[in-house]
């Protein structure tokens, strides 16, 4: 019974409707992607039926498929075609697949202005509501530039649910199509004070999400926020404000200030916590900007109190909210949080990992000097602990960014570090190898009396580098970048080595298949460093059997690594053979080559700044992007993959890279500067040399005693320094006590000291302590001594340098010096840490930076939907062949079109020297535009410093009340006048749309758009000796309605006595021409004209049925003339011409190719000609005429001759030709209608009559 | 600015993708798949925020997300964005969710996930917050619905018809049949 029922709908029971889909795609889980190419050719059939419901059906299955990931832009033009349609549930689903699938791209986007046009200025909510809501999602510049005046009409519409809507709107709009924001930013800021909670709360939305981009144009909204912050109980809106007060009080410190005491009565007051934790952040942001003056701890310590309390909460939310918090108070004001110690570091333990990593980031500011072993410590253990390599990773670099943080600032004892760094080097399968490597490295360079403890322990990782060089290969690349850095310092401070021997011995052990390439031709310039040490030694001491058994050792073992298959490794082996080869037979004659081979790795290498590439001065005359041969193309890929080489060398602050430019680069450049004094130290080491003796020598009795103390350093080490051979027994020792104690981890290596090892070593030895404390009480001298320092080098260089108390058994060395600076820089740069500060803000936004509160120029208007947007089907057909107006830069050309005009008016006004007292729309719509805002913004700054300055919260509130209160007054005035003025709903519909609130008429034209039209130049209508009448016809730029005009009028007086009063217009309306009123009563033009007021002006619309041909209306202007002797009536009889020509759309231009295409096309197949008669008048003046009068744009022009081009309302081309004849000129015209053409033709040869 | 609004069940199937930045459809699937993996190795118990993946471009961004039952709902957002309130929004979503499907459950949003959208579109617009008051949303999504009912009146009669005649399930029920018993049945397929 029910197939039977349901057979006359047989081809809708196959459509599958969502929920079968849906059910299908469920049923189907195995073949999931085969049943829906099934279900997409079923859809693809259905959207070829004519029924909008099956199509409707169609596309709301697509939506859901698009969800599953399947590109549905196929079917955008169906997507359109389903939101047409009339229904609200098929027109809801079009515009959800629409805000689905369209982006910028999406080329049917641009058929859709009129049709979004309409949904958005529906009469039902509903429709208008989803209509603004798609095209929120994927308004284009397009859209946003030609809808742009709707959706500003909307927000005076009545309903709350469509002004809130429109307000977000604004946003996206300003996003796209940015030089709408001024004109709109006053109707915007309206809104701030809209009666309904939800606009404004939607208000403060758009314009908080402007303000975070380009805070500084929004200061001077600062008293409108600060009063709905203080007033409002909306907790969405008061978070939404107090952020943006946050991205405001960078700016202007003042502000913070007057902020601090509401908030903080806020933060006492509020129980949501949301609000509580947005207030927070804002007093932090105060605090931040305000931290160079006046005492806030009260404040910090609310806010700090506050956290702690979120922190221990436990809700995990707020736990991590307020870390992060925290971390923003820790910049400043370090020292308050770190009260919160305790709490923080028992958050590292939370189970949590947001949690944890949050808390890693305070404990930046939680070390110092004192506590930062036992911090470490901590981490340490959770590095053990930790499980997944993310937290693992990150808890090693944190703690190495802890330790390095801002030079070393907080290390006091390098060998505590070293250690700490040896022991992160047994951590597994980390990807921070090359970070600790590059650690090590850096230490020991910078820290002088490091060396010998530092080279001590990589001597032992290098004879010992088969156990980083196991384990899986991914590991092995990682960890085994530390031995990058064993090797180069075991060989860069070969004389600190002990068993210089074994060194090299194990180096040259090295397997070039296991050992990455890069820490082989490492491996292979230290080899030759240590060879080089070894060989020195034996000469001096005439030991040739020993030179020969290293000579010969050498070129046993280093033919090896000749094989690398790492090309430098390869290379500097090879080189290094080559040396060895000649300095082996120079041997065998037994001269000593000692001091020669040196040269080679003469010299102090220093840290390099990162950026010290990047900052070497290009030299005078040099251009680098010049060619310095001939181009060659060939070559030129080859080249741009050299230099992205080079980039990726000196660009990254790897290790590797650093290594090569220390070893390749440095030494050329040292040499160059310490030729002349050797090895010796540079100026700012001279320094030390000014201690004084008593100094030296107290220090070293105190260094003695340290030694003496320390079981971990080697004894007797300080006795010669340079010959750390001798004296191997001591940690030799120590290793056999080591080795005893057995391996506990997989990478442990005997002999290194590691963290725990030397923490215990620390521990018991009480005499380390005392020795500390000895050492700060001589401290007090060593103060002074080092302030001096610091001066002197304050002055010579500004680089910082410190000493130590950590111990050291070089004898020459007095004091040990930390390199705390920044590493070396190019001399000539300049030390700008601004150029990583660039904004980078992206393109979308910088558009948005404007002044907001500089007065509108006459140009800014949010210009009318153009005609291009209406879809004919012939234009369809044709596609590119008709093209569409410019679209980017037409707002542009219409302000330099009309920006003389406006002079013009301008200057005539001064002119006549009278002030136009009487207020008609038109003249008032400029006064509100221009005037009533400058002067309103100028208030608005006055006030923002009175208000800034005033000390106590009330003050502000009441000159905003101030200031609105103007405001206001300002507004009924206007509003008055108008009443007096016009009694005409013409009129009357046109101020209200100019910003008063009142329900939005869909198809007046816009207000500012209106504003443009009278600034035109004005035509003589009529005039007798009395009064005489401009005008101006200007059609109504909406496609869908383009039969209308809009027509300005002014009326002067002639120089008499006589007043005139209520001059009146009686328009006689025609079968094709009507003019839109609401009564019967004629159009008041003027209530009075007189010496003082000699002009007025008014506009109204006419109706015309058919616009392709010109025509005339009759009307009749009366007016009393009142004189001493009384009153009387009198009259003008006006014809108002309307030509074709109105209709024609201004700015529409063409290709020259796509105009010769279009002329050969049949769209334009009526022709009409016409001679005219112009006498001496030149083609040009002609032309300008043509193109002023009657809106065309010129095509191409020749002396003899132009083409033109012109785009009626409707959006029919019309194409021109004027010729120059003997007598005058003879004029061409083509269009798709008879009638048009004829009439156009008719118009503009008595334009060109008249010229 | 909300940059993207994803629910997810527990098995990374997605049920409402919104994004309020285009992404073309592979990306989408990519960011489901990648914010899902981050989801769903976190505990219960945990804080509700997320940092990483590709969503987040940038230190800007972060991922506020609920789980509910068989459904994560995640918002990313920036940090124009409160974190607590976006959690409060959440909330609201759900429970507008709640009323309007009467105790709602993943089905609901297997099957109606237009219908969602819908829900959602009243509560946010082009990524900005829109309404928080769960009975004004409730009101229009009333209205909107009475509208449906309204137009679906005459000329969905059919439709309903034949949704009523799917409803009973009449393709299983022929699957589940047996042919041979029941001939006539068959023959009429063949009709069609």
């Amino acid at each position: 019974m029910a197939l039977r029922k349901v057979r006359s709908n047989i081809d809708r029971i196959f459509d599958k409707s969502l929920t079968d889909l849906i059910r299908g795609i469920r049923n189907n889980k195995d073949n999931e992607s085969r049943y829906i190419t099934q279900c997409m050719e079923e859809i693809k059939q259905e959207l070829r039926q004519d029924s909008i419901y099956v199509k409707a059906n169609a596309i709301e299955k697509l939506a859901y498929l698009q969800m599953l990931g399947y590109d549905i832009s196929w079917a955008s033009f169906n997507v359109i075609e389903v939101m047409a349609s009339t229904k609200y549930t098929e027109k809801r689903i079009g515009y959800l697949a629409a805000a689905q699938s369209f982006h910028d791209e999406t080329d049917v986007l641009m058929l859709t202005t009129n049709l979004i046009r309409k949904d958005v200025n529906s009469s039902n909510m509903y429709e208008s509501g989803i209509a603004l809501g798609g095209l929120s999602c994927f308004v284009t510049p397009d859209l946003a530039r030609d809808l742009a005046a709707d959706v500003v009409n909307l927000l005076s519409c009545s309903r709350n649910y469509t002004r809130k809507r429109a307000v977000l709107l604004l946003y996206k709009i300003f996003l796209k199509y940015p030089d709408a924001l001024r004109p709109t930013f006053p109707r915007l800021k309206e809104k701030l004070e809209d009666p309904d909670p939800g606009v404004q709360s939607s208000a403060v939305n758009v314009i908080c999400e402007l303000a975070r981009k380009n805070p500084k144009n929004y200061l001077t909204l600062a008293p409108v926020f600060f009063k709905l912050m203080t007033t409002s109980s909306n907790n969405w809106m008061l978070i939404k404000i107090i952020k943006l007060f946050g991205a405001l009080v960078p700016l202007e410190p003042r502000l913070g200030k007057k902020l601090l005491e509401p908030l903080t009565n806020l933060i006492n007051s509020t129980s949501a916590m949301s609000l509580l934790y947005e207030c927070i952040n804002t007093v932090i942001a105060v605090l931040i900007s305000i931290s160079a003056g006046g005492d806030h701890t009260a404040s910090i310590q609310l806010c700090v109190q506050k956290l702690g309390v979120l922190i221990e909460d436990s809700d995990q939310n707020l736990k991590y909210l307020g870390l992060l918090a925290m971390g923003k108070i820790l910049k400043t004001h370090p020292k308050a949080v770190q009260a919160h110690k305790d709490i923080v570091l028992r958050c590292l333990d939370d189970k949590d990992e947001s949690i944890r990593i949050r808390s890693l980031d305070l404990l930046y500011g939680m070390v110092s000097k004192k506590n930062i072993v036992e911090i470490v410590k901590k981490l340490m253990e959770h590095v053990e602990a930790a499980e997944g390599s993310h937290y693992r990773d990150e808890l090693l670099s944190r703690i190495i960014g802890i330790c390095s943080w801002s030079n070393y600032q907080y290390i006091t004892n390098f060998e505590w570090y070293i250690s700490v760094l040896v022991e992160l080097t047994k951590v597994e399968g980390t990807e921070h190898g090359a970070k600790i490597a590059e650690q090590i490295q850096d230490v020991t360079v910078r820290v002088e009396s490091i060396r010998h403890f530092s080279v001590s322990q990589m001597a032992l990782l290098v004879e010992n580098a088969h156990v980083l060089l196991a384990g899986s290969a991914q590991q092995r690349s990682n960890m085994c970048e530390v031995l990058l850095a064993a090797a180069w310092i075991c060989g860069e401070y070969s004389q600190h080595v002990r068993n210089q021997q074994g060194v090299l011995e194990s180096m040259l052990k090295a397997k070039p298949s296991v050992m990455p390439g890069h820490i082989l031709s490492v491996y292979v310039q230290n080899i030759g460093k240590l060879y080089c040490s070894l060989m020195s030694q034996a000469e001096e001491e005439d030991d040739w059997d020993a030179i020969d058994s290293l000579d010969n050792l050498m070129l046993s073992k280093l033919p090896q690594f000749e094989l690398s298959e790492h090309l430098e490794a390869q290379e500097r082996a090879c080189n290094l053979m080559a040396i060895i080869r000649i300095v082996e037979k120079l041997h065998q004659d037994r001269q000593k080559m000692g001091s020669e081979v040196q040269k080679l790795y003469d010299g102090e290498l220093n840290p390099v700044a990162t950026k010290a590439q990047r900052k070497v001065p290009v030299p005078d005359g040099l251009d680098l992007d010049a060619w310095i041969g001939e181009e060659w193309a060939a070559a030129s890929e080859d080249e741009s993959d050299d230099e992205s080489d080079i980039e990726e060398m000196f660009g990254a602050p790897a290790t590797r890279p650093k290594m090569l430019e220390n070893e390749e680069q440095e030494p050329v450049v040292q040499d160059l500067e310490e030729l002349g004094g050797g090895k010796k130290k540079k100026g700012k080491n001279g320094a030390e040399i000014a201690m004084s003796k008593e100094e030296i020598e107290k220090r070293r009795k105190l260094r003695e005693q340290e030694i003496e103390n320390n079981p971990y350093y080697v004894k007797g080490s300080a006795t010669a320094p340079k010959r750390p051979t001798r004296f191997g027994n001591p940690l030799e020792r120590v290793e056999i006590v080591e080795k005893e104690k057995e391996i506990q981890s997989p990478l442990e290596i005997p002999g290194v000291v590691g963290l725990h090892r030397y923490m215990e070593q620390q521990d018991s030895t009480l005499s380390w302590k005392k020795a500390k404390e000895d050492d700060i009480i001589g401290g007090g001298k060593k103060k002074k001594s080092t302030k001096k320092d610091g001066k002197k080098n304050g002055k010579k260089s500004g680089k910082k340098r410190r000493t130590t108390s950590t111990s050291s058994e070089e004898e020459d060395r007095i004091v040990h010096k930390v390199n705390r600076n920044d590493g070396e820089m190019p001399e000539g740069a300049k030390s700008t840490d601004d150029e990583d500060e660039k904004i980078t803000s992206i393109d979308e936004f910088r558009a948005l930076d404007m002044d907001l509160d500089a007065p509108l120029r006459p140009d800014e208007i949010v210009k009318a939907p153009q005609a291009y947007t209406r879809v004919y089907p012939s234009q369809q057909k044709q596609g590119p062949l008709v093209p569409r107006p410019p679209t980017t830069f037409e707002p542009r050309l219409v302000a330099q079109q009309q920006e003389p005009a406006v002079k013009l008016v301008k200057e005539k006004k001064k002119k006549t020297g009278k002030k136009t007292t009487t207020a008609t729309a038109v003249a008032k719509l400029k006064k509100k535009k221009s005037l009533p805002e400058s002067s309103a913004s100028k208030s608005n700054l006055f006030n923002m410093d009175d208000w800034l300055d005033g000390s106590n919260g009330n003050v502000p509130i009441d000159s905003t009340l101030e200031m609105k209160s103007t405001l206001n007054v300002e507004k009924p005035k206007k509003l008055k006048k108008s009443a007096i003025s016009s009694k005409k709903k013409v009129r009357e519909a046109y101020e209200e749309t100019s910003g008063v609130c009142t329900p939005s008429i869909p198809h007046q034209p816009s207000p500012i758009d209106s504003e443009a039209a009278t600034s035109s130049e004005y035509c003589r209508l009529a005039a007798n000796k009395t009064i005489y009448v401009d005008f101006v016809a200007r059609p109504n730029c909406d496609p869908l309605d383009h039969g209308r005009l809009t027509v300005h009028l002014r009326v002067s007086r002639k120089e008499h006595k006589e007043k005139i009063r209520k001059i009146e217009l009686n328009m006689v309306d025609t079968l094709n021409a009507k003019v839109l009123k609401e009564s019967e009563d004629p159009i008041l033009l003027a209530e009075e004209l007189d010496s003082d007021a000699t002009s007025s002006e008014a506009s109204f619309d006419v109706q015309v049925t058919a616009t392709n041909v010109s025509r005339t209306m009759r009307g009749t202007l009366t007016y009393f003339l009142v004189d001493d002797e009384g009153t009387r009536d009198d009259k003008l009889d006006l014809r108002l011409p309307i030509p074709a020509t109105v209709f024609v759309m201004p700015n529409s231009s063409i290709r020259k190719d796509d105009y010769s295409a279009l002329l050969a096309s049949d769209d334009v197949d009526f022709g009409a000609t016409q001679n005219v008669a112009t006498g001496e008048v030149k083609l040009k003046t002609v032309l300008t005429q043509i193109v002023r009068k009657a809106h065309f744009s010129i095509v191409e022009e020749t002396p003899k001759a132009a083409s033109l081009f012109g785009r009626t309302v409707g959006g029919e081309p019309i194409c021109l030709l004027v010729k120059k004849t003997s007598d005058g000129v003879q004029i061409d015209g083509k269009a798709g209608d008879e009638q048009l053409i004829q009439s156009i033709i008719q118009d503009v040869s008595e334009i060109c009559a008249r010229a | 600015m909300i940059k993207a609004i994803l629910v997810i069940n527990n098995h990374g199937k997605p049920r409402l993708l919104k994004f309020y930045q285009h992404y073309p459809e592979e990306k989408q699937q990519q960011i489901v798949r990648e914010t899902f993996q981050l989801v769903s190795k976190r505990d219960d118990n945990v804080c509700n925020f997320l940092e990483g993946g590709t969503l987040i471009d940038g230190n800007d961004y972060r991922l506020i997300y609920r789980h509910y039952a068989t459904l994560y709902f995640i918002f990313c957002v920036d940090s124009s964005e409160s974190e607590l309130g976006i959690l409060d929004l959440i909330q609201v979503f759900v429970e507008t969710l709640d009323r309007c499907f009467e105790n709602v459950c993943e089905l609901d949003l297997i099957f109606h996930v237009d219908r969602v959208h819908h829900i959602l579109g009243e509560i946010v617009m082009g990524g900005m917050v829109l309404e928080t008051n769960m009975n004004e949303i409730l009101q229009r999504i009333q209205e909107q619905d009475k509208i449906q009912k309204q137009e679906a009146g005459i000329t969905a009669a059919p439709a309903r018809a034949v949704s009523a005649v799917k409803n009973m399930n009449i393709s299983q029920q022929l699957k589940d049949i047996k042919l041979p018993d029941l001939p006539s049945l068959s023959n009429l397929k063949n009709a069609f």
